[in-house]
């Protein structure tokens, strides 16, 4: 049985996702189920895009979520705070130095250099005074400025700019079978993170806290930069990045339902989904037959709701 | 039994302790007490090696606390540091369940539920236990914090100025719910401010000067005008009022 506070959560995911299922330039009707050639562009095309956008989705309010509990900062996530950018930077030095590099070979190295990105900018704001939180935030605008200029210069100057866009922009549009399968990594990492939520909790507590329980804290953070950086990287490669996911969805989460990890992962997880795809299908429809970036779409979604958040009381536990 | 010997600790230029040797008896409560920047929360972060060990050695029973697993130690001693900024919005129950991490490792038992029902009663915390960390005072966090270390229920206890935050009725149940925790066997280490908790409480007083061990006995053997006065570069007269002992130093 489904407890009934999970009802109305799951129901509206299954309806987005069937609307996105038959919303895109080429009408859908109802009859579509008996029709050969639409069923083949379901199979080609929308459910591919469906799938990738919740994997997405999920998968990004997952990695923000981890990289809060970790950075013990809220207004942190991985797109603005060096790890998105230094993936690009990694996927931009293979394209350059080797390009005839194998998949694995642009995905491993992506990620290495996301996961090189996220410590250093764990090991930037260790030093910064833990009585001033907003510095953090300022701190991770900077850094990923920086990095993100380091990307768009050598863009320019290697005449890569086109390429630049597509893993800066996160869009769906290009989404189709055989293009999107390693987005199932994401999912699997967002499996992997369910298993270390105490862990990613009580790292939340702080070092001292997770040691005195036993903890050893280098390696919960390790575990968790890696799931940041290869979900993240994997992202960046494939679809692009998509800003603000990481940061709002968990925001909203944690405001209303805390963030004991263990019961607040899959709803991050399941909002992120949801949200990223029904900004994704409001992208498909406000200049039909053209597309609006889904990026732009949840950056006016996501500031409105970030407002809201910032001006709506807390709720209380129960 | 705690065993340090010759414990040494720098942070950078500056020495924070020299030459520790010191035994803490096993049961009991021992009250760490000393002027500020004696050394005394650094030592305790030695002993729950929260810090690595520059020198020395220190053992909790036998086990050397460089070398035990440390979630083998966390079934063996639990610390609550005195700086914890909460960042995490956890309810009271959750904050107190995860003293039981080291025991169930995410999948609490029976008996961890009830050691966490326990320690919400023993603090008073039933009516906040569903409340979010971040929305209670400063002394209720304080409660919530020594409930989770009271959970992990570790054969020694260590506490850095748990007092802070605390009403004078908090403060008091406090010490005499540590003092039920050392009437079980458990040994209670604790770093207290204001020396008139040690005379009321303790049984062995550790004092601490310079980052050096300057006095260590049972409680009416330190807690003398003189050895005060000294420690504290400052006059402090001990009094029997009703039987109890105080020292006079607000005057």
């Amino acid at each position: 049985m489904i407890p009934a506070r999970l009802v109305w959560p799951a129901a509206a995911l299954l309806a987005l996702a069937a609307g996105s299922l038959f919303t895109g330039v080429v009408d859908l009707g109802p009859g579509a189920l008996r029709d050969p050639e639409a069923l083949r562009l379901i199979w080609i095309s929308r459910w591919p895009r469906t799938l990738a956008v919740l994997l997405t989705g999920a998968s990004m309010a997952v990695a923000g979520l981890i990289l809060q509990m970790l950075a013990r900062n809220r207004f942190v996530e991985p797109a603005t705070a060096g790890t998105g950018q230094a993936a690009a930077l990694g996927i931009l030095g293979v394209t350059l130095l080797w390009p005839g590099a194998p998949l694995w070979a642009q995905m491993g190295l992506s990620s290495l250099a996301a996961l090189v990105g996220s410590v250093v900018f764990l090991a930037l704001i260790r030093q910064l005074p833990p009585t001033r939180p907003l510095l953090v935030p300022l701190v991770a605008l900077i850094y990923g400025g920086i990095l993100g200029a380091g990307v768009d210069a050598i863009g320019w100057q290697f005449d890569l700019l086109q390429y630049v866009a597509i893993w800066t922009n996160g869009e769906f549009s290009g989404v189709m079978r055989g293009r999107y399968e390693l987005l199932w990594l994401t999912g699997a990492l967002t499996l992997l993170a369910y298993l270390y939520a105490d862990r990613f909790t009580i790292a939340g507590l702080g070092r001292d806290a997770a040691t005195g329980l036993g903890l050893n804290h280098g390696r919960v953070v390790a575990a968790g930069l890696l799931i940041v950086s290869i979900a993240t990287a994997v992202t960046v490669v494939t679809i692009g990045t998509i800003p603000f996911v990481g940061l709002v969805v968990p925001n909203i989460v944690s405001r209303m339902a805390g963030d004991n990890l263990r019961a607040t992962l899959p709803g991050t997880a399941a909002f992120g989904a949801g949200l990223v795809l029904a900004c994704d299908i409001a992208a498909r429809l406000l200049r039909h037959p053209y597309e609006t970036p889904v990026g732009t779409i949840f950056g006016v979604v996501g500031a409105a709701l970030f407002l809201w958040l910032l001006h709506a009381k807390p709720r209380h536990a129960r | 039994m705690i065993e340090i010997r010759d414990v040494a600790h720098r942070a950078g230029p500056a020495r924070i302790l020299s030459d520790i040797t010191l035994d803490i008896p096993r049961g009991g409560v021992t009250a760490l007490i000393g002027p500020n920047g004696a050394g005394k929360s650094t030592l305790l972060s030695l002993v729950a090696r929260l810090e690595p060990l520059q020198q020395g050695r220190i053992t909790v029973d036998g086990r050397d606390v460089g070398r035990t697993p440390t979630d083998r130690l966390a079934r063996h001693l639990s610390i609550l540091r005195q700086d914890t900024g909460l960042a995490a919005r956890l309810t009271v129950r959750d904050l107190v369940g995860f003293g039981r991490y080291p025991h169930h490792k995410g999948r609490p038992g029976p008996a961890d539920r009830a050691a966490i029902a326990d320690a919400i009663a023993a603090f008073d915390l039933e009516p906040l236990a569903d409340r979010f960390t971040d929305t209670l005072s400063g002394g209720q966090r304080q409660r919530a914090l020594v409930a989770m270390t009271w959970a992990q229920g570790t054969d020694y206890v260590l506490l850095d100025e748990p007092l802070n935050n605390l009403d004078m009725a908090h403060a008091r149940a406090l010490m005499l719910r540590l003092r039920d925790m050392a009437a079980t066997g458990r040994t209670v280490v604790v770093v207290l401010h204001e020396v008139n908790y040690a005379a009321a409480h303790a049984d062995h007083v550790v004092a601490m000067k310079d980052g050096r061990v300057a006095r260590t006995g049972p409680a009416a053997e330190v807690l003398t005008g003189a050895t005060l006065s000294r420690l504290f570069d400052s006059p402090v007269e001990m009094a029997e009022i009703g039987g109890r002992s105080f020292a006079l130093h607000h005057g």
